[in-house]
């Protein structure tokens, strides 16, 4: 019984006793869980540990595979290290909030079947949203709200999806499919959009930066790379994902180029790396898997490295805008380095976990022959360094002196940056760590002496050009037009719009209403008499009184008709 | 009243820069000069010749610079945009909000 028990089971229960203990208690559960739920990871078995009957189906709640382990150890690792950086200064709530989330992702990874699946997803919606409210500002509440209708709404479609793939295959198994038909096609959209796939990416970037400081950091580790890991169960090779993630790529670089807050610009990169992810699943080969697979373990930790960064400045500074921010290398000189480390990692740089995972996805792509795809990730490679590695810690901790002395991170949020960091240049210099780890055996060398060549060229000449042309990138206080604008302002016109229609309709018909009783009162009045008058004239002719023979003679007027027309 | 140099942190100060923006472009001409011993062979035929991976760094990033400055003229809205009633100090929360309602949350 024990081997049906998910790991997710253990977050569930670190979510619980979060929120029913305290003080140091409670401290030992944040530590303690993960690492628990982490060995409870690793002892699950390859393979479908058994079932349980649902209904008519044969519900799976754990099935384990390498990839699938590699997800959910990546998750539990999160879990730990942002444990660890938000204990002393987040709420109980949000701390509950991200333990039940985190459970959520970890249940996606090892869900045999889509029912499984679907509950632990909703599970993650519903608790992301929790996170995203504990930003505590009447613009963080707006946010989740919009974040809540997006994620049910993708629930929604994923759940059409589902129903429709079992009553028409009449199994509920986790395996490849391709968007061939009208479920697996809503199974797919519903997956993309909690990988803020186009056109509905904007949901991102608007909801992660309301969160708190610490928030941000578990909001960035599980929901889109858990859509990676469902794209690498169900869709491997479906082709129309090369153009989803090539969009994602460059829509990423450009908004974040446009952003000033250093929180959204982190947010916009999330979209851009995992682009890079979506296109991998969409080349479909081993490489390119492994390599999908390798860069979400390696995303995850050097991007939560980057938010604990901007939110250890948010925490100290009570700012996150670029407009607002500079010079604080001065005061903060470890968040600046480990900021450093994330954006080196982030943009691929040698002797990072960025260079021995995202060059895979690129290698795939040569092996495939794919040359558009290869030159769309090379350039992006480069843009990744524009955006996030020099515009990230170039506006928060240098450009001019902004006047800001504040101390630098907390022991507990230095250590959390500080574990991540060790990871991002452990899995730099050996890489065979995770190699191991990837679903499908590795053949693969990053470190080439041309290949080191040619990414040093491509990175350092894309700061060249940050630096050349920063008088283009002057940062203004504004924020930039995206497709929730279309739900933002072109929904809420729409509405009132409709609203004030409802209102003159419902105004033209009171009136219509009006001049009709007026009409129909004055043609009574007028043809009918008034029957309340006291002068007989004015009763006019229904409503006079009339003398009993006149009366008798039209019943009986009336009756003969009615018989004549009865015979006829 | 200027900031003297030397009251000036010595990684902003006038000469520490000019020095940074020497070693860069000596470590920028390096990368490509070491080409003439390490060849970079291309996958495509396109990407083979020398020194395209400087120009196909530079020249890319500067183009999504210059599109997203374009971009910007058509996108960029003020920031109370969407919620013109809203408070614009720039400060999601402040480190004090945070210590109390964590006191708060805590007692």
């Amino acid at each position: 019984m024990t081997e049906l028990m998910s790991p997710a089971l253990w977050m569930i229960l670190g979510a619980l006793l979060i929120a029913l203990t305290r003080g140091q208690v409670r401290n030992a559960v944040i530590f303690a869980i993960p690492l628990v739920t982490l060995w409870s990871v690793w002892q699950v078995a390859d393979g479908v540990a058994g079932t349980i009957g649902f209904l008519e189906f044969a519900i799976e709640p754990v099935e384990g595979s390498p990839v699938r382990r590699l997800f959910a150890t990546v998750f539990s690792i999160m879990a730990f290290l942002g444990g660890l950086y938000a204990f002393k200064t987040a709420r109980w709530a949000e701390l509950s909030a991200a333990f039940a989330y985190a459970a959520g992702a970890i249940g996606v990874c090892f869900a045999g079947d889509l029912i499984t699946f679907f509950v632990y997803w909703e599970f993650m919606a519903l608790f992301s949203t929790v996170i995203v409210w504990c930003g505590g500002t009447p613009s963080a509440r707006a946010a989740g709200i919009r974040y809540a209708i997006m994620h049910f709404l993708g629930g929604v479609i994923l759940k059409i999806g589902i129903v429709g793939v079992v009553f028409t295959t009449g199994s509920i198994q986790i395996e490849a499919m391709l968007a061939e038909d009208f479920f697996t096609t809503m199974i797919l959209i519903g997956v993309l959009i909690n990988a803020a796939a186009p056109p509905v990416s904007a949901w991102l970037s608007d909801a992660y930066p309301e969160s708190s400081a610490t928030g941000s950091v578990f909001l960035s580790a599980f929901t889109t790379k858990t859509a990676v890991l469902a794209l690498i169960l169900l869709f491997p090779g479906e082709p129309i994902l090369k153009w989803v993630g090539m969009y994602m790529i460059m829509y990423g670089i450009i908004f974040a180029l446009l952003e000033n807050d250093a929180r959204r610009i982190l947010a916009y990169s999330i979209v851009n790396q995992v682009g890079f992810m979506v296109v991998a699943v969409g080349i479909g080969t081993e490489m390119a898997l492994n390599g999908a697979a390798a860069h979400a373990f390696a995303h995850i930790i050097y991007k939560a490295l980057l938010f604990m960064s901007a939110g250890v400045v948010l925490y100290r500074t009570g700012f996150s805008r670029c407009t607002d921010l500079g010079g604080l290398f001065r005061t903060m000189p470890v968040t600046c380095i480990m900021g450093i480390i994330g954006a080196l990692s982030i943009s691929s740089f040698p002797l990072t976990s960025g260079f021995t995972t995202k060059s895979m996805i690129s290698q795939a792509a040569v092996d495939e022959n794919l040359f558009m795809v290869y030159m769309v990730l090379t350039a992006a490679s480069a843009g990744v360094f524009l955006h996030a590695g020099i515009k990230f810690p170039w506006f928060v901790f240098f450009q001019k002196d902004s006047g800001l002395r504040p101390k630098d991170a907390p022991w507990n949020m230095a250590l959390a940056m500080g574990g991540c960091a060790f990871i991002c240049i452990l899995l730099g210099v050996a890489p065979g760590l995770i190699y191991q780890l990837l679903p499908y055996p590795v053949e693969y060398h990053p470190y080439s002496t041309y290949k080191v060549l040619f990414y040093l060229q491509l990175l350092l000449f894309s700061g060249l050009a940050f630096f050349v042309l920063l008088p283009l990138m002057k940062r203004t206080v504004t924020i930039s037009l995206d497709t929730d604008w279309l739900w933002r302002k072109l929904g809420m016109q729409i509405l009132v719009i409709g609203q004030v229609l409802f209102h003159v309709f419902g105004r033209v018909v009171d009136g219509l209403l009006a001049s009709s009783a007026r009409f129909g009162s004055y043609f009574a009045l007028r043809y009918l008499g008034n029957p309340l008058a006291e002068d007989s004239e004015e009763k006019s002719v229904f409503s006079s009184s009339w003398s009993i023979g006149t009366t008798a003679l039209w019943i009986s007027v009336l009756l003969s008709a009615y018989a004549v027309a009865f015979y006829i | 009243m200027d900031i003297q140099p030397e009251d000036q942190h010595w990684l902003v100060r006038p000469s520490t820069i000019r020095k940074l923006w020497i070693g860069g472009i000596a470590i920028l001409a390096l990368t490509v000069l070491a080409q003439i011993f390490i060849p970079i062979k291309g996958y495509f035929g396109a990407d083979d010749w020398f020194a395209f991976g400087s120009v196909y760094g530079f020249g890319t990033c500067a183009l999504m610079v210059v599109f997203a400055k374009a971009l910007g003229f058509v996108l960029k809205r003020s920031e109370g945009f969407y919620d013109p009633g809203e408070e614009l100090d720039g400060s999601a929360k402040t480190p004090e909000s945070d210590q109390k309602s964590d006191q708060e949350a805590n007692s």
